[in-house]
């Protein structure tokens, strides 16, 4: 057991760092008050190209699409480091994390050959059309429904809390084409399609974050359709499998961590309760890190990830509360907008929990495939 | 990085886990709270796990490694501090226990060195049976004693005391690890098999959530406390001992609260597992102490 980084990766971070160093402004922190506002979205357009110039966007993706094939620890010391410094790529995270290898293994030729390219470029953006309005946690009741007519598939439903669909070209939708779990079918449907409306939700974590976005007898092409029809969750299973860290939030509550203390020594409010406040949140952002490392050593190893992926991701809850109770106790100033960087991790910090599954998903799953306790009738 | 155990780590862990294997059950007519094996501690003796740590191939983690497995088990013997100390406190003679001042200390009856914490001094003692009282009646699942005085204690350097309190919160930790993961797997087998409202107890979510939050805090004790013995690192073993001590103080009442009746009674083992943790909470500061190491080691206050 080794936790040392390789020079190879410690270089590779430098490279990372250096980059962000040189390219981001230096009202930041100002414009990075949430990943789906305009102006992120805005800022991610060039910043994306000048990754995908330098590399450094997709280079852990097969060589023949612009990637280099690099190893799972490249792309999450990447990803590291972007979420740390809160997302620069925006929106685009998604692109490269998973939809971009989720089209090169299922998608058409002519669908890769439209979508994969301008991903790799840093050119699009993608939302995902998945929760529906009686359809968060239990995703395989969706309603929204894909019929197929003489001209293609008109869809007709309602899809909410989608990110980054008000700025967004093509979505990554779910809809139902038959009855039951096995009648889900995906579909990628650019954003300007007839039919296609998108509503704004004002919410607490920022500005342009979530969306509703209805689809009143949208037609789309049958090429349109990803993979069979009724493929969605073994699609799905896939796209989880590339999922199974997330986002690497730990790197963001670690950061603000970091800046809170700096600021309380700063400011002379340093006491022993503080410092011990601070341990708690310090000790579950490391334990966080931990978790999903060992993950990615899993992925590195080609070994399947199992319950542990949840074990990970409900720390990662733990970990982003802790520090956004410490900042809102100690550095209440940052609600005011004295520290943007702090309001920015306090309000992506609440989403850890509920988005891409809730916690007690996880929490449910530790308990039946970790401990192996009996499972809750139904 | 490479999280998995090497070669020979995998090894030692296959070889102490076929040992642990004779000692996963009390004895059925115990129903006590120090459960000590001599036995268990001569085969680990005869078979050089106290060494491994000085092994290149092996090293602290597979020390720690042991030291976790060992604490799962009801049985208990004095490993931690030998597995864990051997290369910071030079030649001395196993057992070793840890006392903090004239307090009651685990195994100091038994120890043949006792590491003494007195505020921020730290020495070493070797007492005579009369030096010490022995304390029958504690409740903690050790067998417990005190000093009668620090006389005879030879005191570290500054540097000396700064490098034995780090490996001392290693080895707490990865022990606190391994009786954390020995509670919650004895409520998980109290869970899968009690019925109430005729089905298992842990098919209720409010007792599946609790005990998936147990087992998270769990986890983290035992990365965390592992990262540390590989680094040897003041911070990395400061930051493992308060989540131990933190994570511990949590988890001794929700599975006790979860095994109900069951887990007040001597016949279930919990108490094994959860007085031991009680023992360790209080050492080397609490965690009111760890967090001024972390304070000084991470966040340079």
């Amino acid at each position: 057991m080794d936790f040392a980084w390789t020079e190879q990766q410690l270089n590779f971070r430098q490279r990372v760092k250096s980059f962000i160093e040189a390219n981001l402004p230096e009202n930041w922190e100002e414009i990075a008050h949430g990943p789906g506002s305009s102006e992120q979205t805005e800022f991610a357009k060039t910043f994306c190209g000048r990754l995908a110039d330098e590399g450094l966007l997709v280079p852990h993706w097969p060589v023949e699409w612009g990637g280099e094939a690099a190893d799972p620890w490249m792309a999450f010391i990447l990803a590291e480091e972007m979420w740390k410094v809160g997302e620069p790529r925006g929106g685009q995270y998604m692109n490269v994390n998973w939809i971009g290898p989720i089209l090169m293994k299922f998608g058409s030729q002519a669908q890769q050959q439209t979508y994969i390219p301008p991903m790799g470029r840093g050119e699009s953006l993608w939302c995902q059309g998945f929760s529906e309005p009686e359809a968060g946690s239990d995703l395989a009741s969706l309603r929204t429904k894909a019929e197929l007519a003489e001209d293609g598939y008109r869809i007709n439903g309602q899809k909410i809390w989608t990110s980054y669909a008000g700025d967004a070209d093509t979505c990554f939708l779910l809809a139902r084409t038959d009855s039951g779990k096995s009648g889900i079918s995906i579909f990628l449907v650019p954003m300007d399609t007839a039919g296609i409306t998108v509503r704004q939700i004002p919410s607490i974590i920022g500005e342009g974050d979530i969306h509703e976005v209805f689809f009143d007898d949208v037609l789309v092409p049958e090429s349109a359709r990803l993979g069979e029809e009724g493929q969605a969750w073994d699609i799905i299973g896939a796209v989880l499998s590339l999922e199974r860290v997330g986002i690497p939030r730990f790197a963001l509550a670690r950061a603000t961590l970091s800046r809170a203390i700096d600021l309380l020594k700063q400011y002379g409010r340093i006491t022993p309760s503080v410092i011990e406040q601070a341990t708690r949140a310090k000790a579950a952002c490391e334990a966080a890190c931990l978790f999903s490392y060992r993950i990615i050593d899993q992925r590195a190893k080609q070994i399947p990830t199992g319950a542990e992926a949840s074990v990970g991701r409900y720390s990662t809850v733990n970990c982003e509360r802790l520090v956004a109770e410490f900042v809102v106790e100690h550095l209440p100033e940052s609600l005011c907008g004295d520290h943007p960087m702090l309001q920015a991790h306090h309000q992506r910090g609440i989403v850890a929990g509920i988005a891409s599954g809730a916690a007690e998903i996880q929490l449910n799953n530790i308990a039946t495939q970790y401990l192996e306790l009996p499972r809750e009738p139904r | 990085m490479d999280l998995m155990l090497n070669k020979d780590q995998v090894a030692v862990q296959e070889a102490i886990e076929a040992i642990a294997s004779d000692f996963s059950s009390s004895p059925t007519d115990f129903h006590g709270f120090a459960l000590v094996s001599p036995e268990l501690e001569s085969i680990l003796v005869d078979n050089g796990f106290f060494e491994i740590l000085a092994i290149p191939e092996l090293g602290p983690v597979s020390a720690a490694v042991t030291v976790e497995r060992l604490a799962r088990l009801p049985y208990t013997v004095e490993t931690a501090l030998s597995m864990m100390l051997s290369h910071v406190l030079g030649d001395v003679e196993r057992p070793i226990a840890l006392a903090d001042g004239l307090r009651p200390g685990r195994f100091v009856r038994q120890a043949n060195t006792v590491v003494v914490v007195d505020d921020d001094r730290i020495g070493l003692c070797h007492p005579d049976p009369s030096e010490v009282v022995d304390r029958p009646d504690a409740l903690y699942a050790y067998p417990m004693a005190n000093l009668v005085s620090l006389d005879g204690v030879q005191w570290f350097s500054d540097a000396e005391a700064e490098r034995v309190k780090t490996w001392l919160r290693i080895a707490l930790a990865n022990e606190m690890a391994g009786l954390l993961q020995g509670a919650i797997d004895a409520t998980v087998a109290h869970l899968s098999v009690r019925k109430q409202f005729g089905r298992p107890l842990g098919s209720f979510q409010a007792l599946r959530h609790r005990l998936a939050e147990c087992t998270v805090l769990s986890e983290g004790v035992r990365w965390l406390a592992v990262k540390a013995a590989w680094s040897g690192d003041a911070g990395d073993a400061a930051l493992a001992a308060y989540h131990a001590q933190d994570a511990a103080t949590r988890v001794i009442y929700d599975v006790h609260q979860m095994s109900g009746a069951m887990g007040m009674t001597l016949e279930m083992d919990l108490h094994l597992w959860t007085y031991r943790m009680k023992a360790l909470l209080s050492e080397l500061g609490g965690r009111g102490g760890q967090a001024k190491a972390v304070g000084q080691h991470v966040f340079g206050v």
